[in-house]
């Protein structure tokens, strides 16, 4: 059933007994052409880019819980594309490109609100980064600009631009295409559009290993019994590591936990997102009022879904330096989720040395702003056997060429 | 927050410390291929379960030493000094 407004009204004269669930709950069947496992954004985006591009829609998404309950559904929402690096950028500004039209190709509202990305420098030093970022975004055609002291009180007026500070802020740069979105709703649009092309999505349903048979990819077990699979795709962040040993092969990742919480609802005072580097926060206002914070992450590998209180007690610092006035404003809510960290800080997406198992992790903490580019290009490779030119450059085999992509030094801010 | 006890100094609070990864990964020889250069550089050891790490003591004694612990209850097992193997 398409959204719209004569259904609203068609189902508000029926009484709202018309509606039906978003998307269905089938038993699995055993045998499925491809097996994507994580029903997160990533892996619901694969496989409705699978089925709407490549008519592959013999597709189960298989999830140990309900979907979009991993980073997904925890994490603060930041969509920007100004990366410096040039396979970066592309990456990232393809699926920005791509936000801009979804909701409408979803007929799923993603309350995608372009407001605008700010972020702030505190040294010259930044400063200088900053300015040669900018230099660079534009040289790959995304917007970008650098603003003068004056151009953000204006923009951001409760913000504390205090010489006195220890810090004080010395300029800014932002995107203005970049925004936030509703992370949940892009998950739900994503499983109802796949699903309304034929995809199953199999909830609750961990799966504990990858069936290999003669360096070849035949199947998943599950906690629904085994499901063979022509190919298998691993979408499985923070868990994709251990997963993929039952396979033989390794990655290079880290799993950590990375914290955000939120306020009590306040009236209208932010309507940008501001990315706080040095003085590390970074902070949005969400619809609902709630300020979404952002904190860094801990500096071990964890798997306890949690994080450490002092993490949060230096972001809640940040965010009182930058805006006094929320001093006395309570919290409602804080939690983990864990993410999967490469060393250079960007994701891998692509076959394996197993036939006919891909994977696609190592978003770490910033892959939200990703997820419709990311399904795009893995959607392509499961399909094709091979890269798309967009994701050639994020293989597994960079590590041993030494061709890394070192966003991490690069980015400054990484969410 | 972790308590970590510090074979030197004794237990104290997870924010005196930085975490270094780890323990126990060997150089590979000038002859070793860009294979095991690339596992020695980048790829470690990801469990959901013990682990060994080193740890440094930073606003303490400024050593580094060697902690098992793990990685889901976040319980530390036992703590010892650089260069020795873990009690079993
Ligand atoms: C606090 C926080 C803040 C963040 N802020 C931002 C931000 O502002 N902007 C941004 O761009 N990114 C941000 N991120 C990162 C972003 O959330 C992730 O990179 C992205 O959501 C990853 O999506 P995914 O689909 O790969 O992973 P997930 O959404 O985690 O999906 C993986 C799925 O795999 C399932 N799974 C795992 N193991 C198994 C198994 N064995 N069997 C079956 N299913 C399994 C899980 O249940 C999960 O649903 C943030 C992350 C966190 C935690
Ligand atoms: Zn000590």
């Amino acid at each position: 059933m398409r959204y719209s407004a004569a259904a609203l009204l068609r189902n508000a004269i029926g009484g709202q007994r018309h509606w039906r669930p978003a998307w269905r709950f089938p038993r699995p069947r055993t045998r499925y052409d491809v097996v994507i496992v994580g029903g997160g954004g990533h892996g619901l985006a694969t496989a409705y880019y699978l089925a709407k591009r490549h008519g592959i829609r013999d597709v189960a998404v298989i999830d140990k819980g309900p979907i979009g309950l991993g980073n997904t559904g925890r994490n603060t929402t930041v969509v920007r594309s100004n990366y410096l690096l040039d396979p970066s950028a592309a990456l990232y500004e393809h699926a920005l490109k791509l936000w801009e039209g979804l909701s409408q190709e979803l007929n799923f509202n993603l309350m995608f609100s372009q407001r605008g990305v700010v972020a702030l420098a505190f040294t010259r030093h930044e400063l200088t980064e900053m300015e040669r970022r900018v230099g660079a975004l534009k040289l790959n055609g995304i917007d970008s600009e650098m603003l003068t002291l004056d151009e953000l009180r204006r923009r951001v007026p409760l913000l504390n631009l205090s010489r006195e500070l220890r810090y004080p802020v010395l300029g800014a740069m932002v995107q203005p295409r970049g925004g936030n979105a509703r992370h949940d709703a892009l998950a739900w649009g994503y499983a109802r559009a796949a699903d309304a092309l034929g995809v199953d999505i199999i909830q609750s349903c961990p799966v504990s290993a990858i069936r290999v048979e003669r360096g070849r990819a035949v199947g998943v077990e599950t906690a629904q019994g085994c499901i063979e699979a022509g190919r298998v795709a691993v979408v499985a962040a923070g868990h994709v590591t251990t997963l993929m040993e039952t396979a033989g092969v390794h990655l290079p990742i880290q799993s950590y936990p990375l914290q955000a919480m939120v306020s009590e609802p306040l009236k209208p005072m932010l309507d940008t997102v501001i990315m706080s580097g040095l003085v590390h926060c970074y902070v949005s206002q969400s619809d609902k009022g709630e300020l979404v914070l952002g904190a860094a992450r801990d500096s071990y590998v964890s798997y306890a879904q949690r994080g450490s209180a002092h993490i949060n007690a230096a972001t809640i610092a940040a965010l009182l330096e930058l805006f006094p006035v929320l001093s006395r404003v309570r919290l409602l809510r804080q939690w983990a989720g864990i993410v999967d960290v490469t060393p250079d800080l960007s994701p891998i997406i692509g076959p394996t040395e197993v036939r006919e198992l891909y994977v696609n992790c190592g978003w770490g903490t910033g892959g939200f702003k990703a997820t419709p580019g990311s399904g795009w290009v893995f959607a392509h490779t499961i399909a094709t056997g091979a890269a798309h030119a967009l994701n050639a450059p994020f293989g597994l085999e960079r590590f041993a060429r030494g061709a890394l992509i070192d966003e991490s030094a690069a980015a400054g801010v990484s969410h | 927050m972790l308590l970590i006890p510090c074979p030197h100094c004794g237990e104290r609070n997870e924010i005196e410390f930085a975490c270094g990864g780890q323990a126990h990964l060997e150089r590979p020889g000038p002859q070793a291929d860009a294979t095991r250069w690339a596992r020695y550089l980048y790829y470690r050891a990801n469990p959901n379960g013990t682990q060994r790490e080193r740890w440094f003591h930073a606003a303490g004694c400024r050593r580094w030493f060697n902690v098992e612990r793990d990685t889901a209850s976040h319980e530390i097992r036992t703590a010892y000094p650089m260069g020795e193997a873990p009690a079993p």
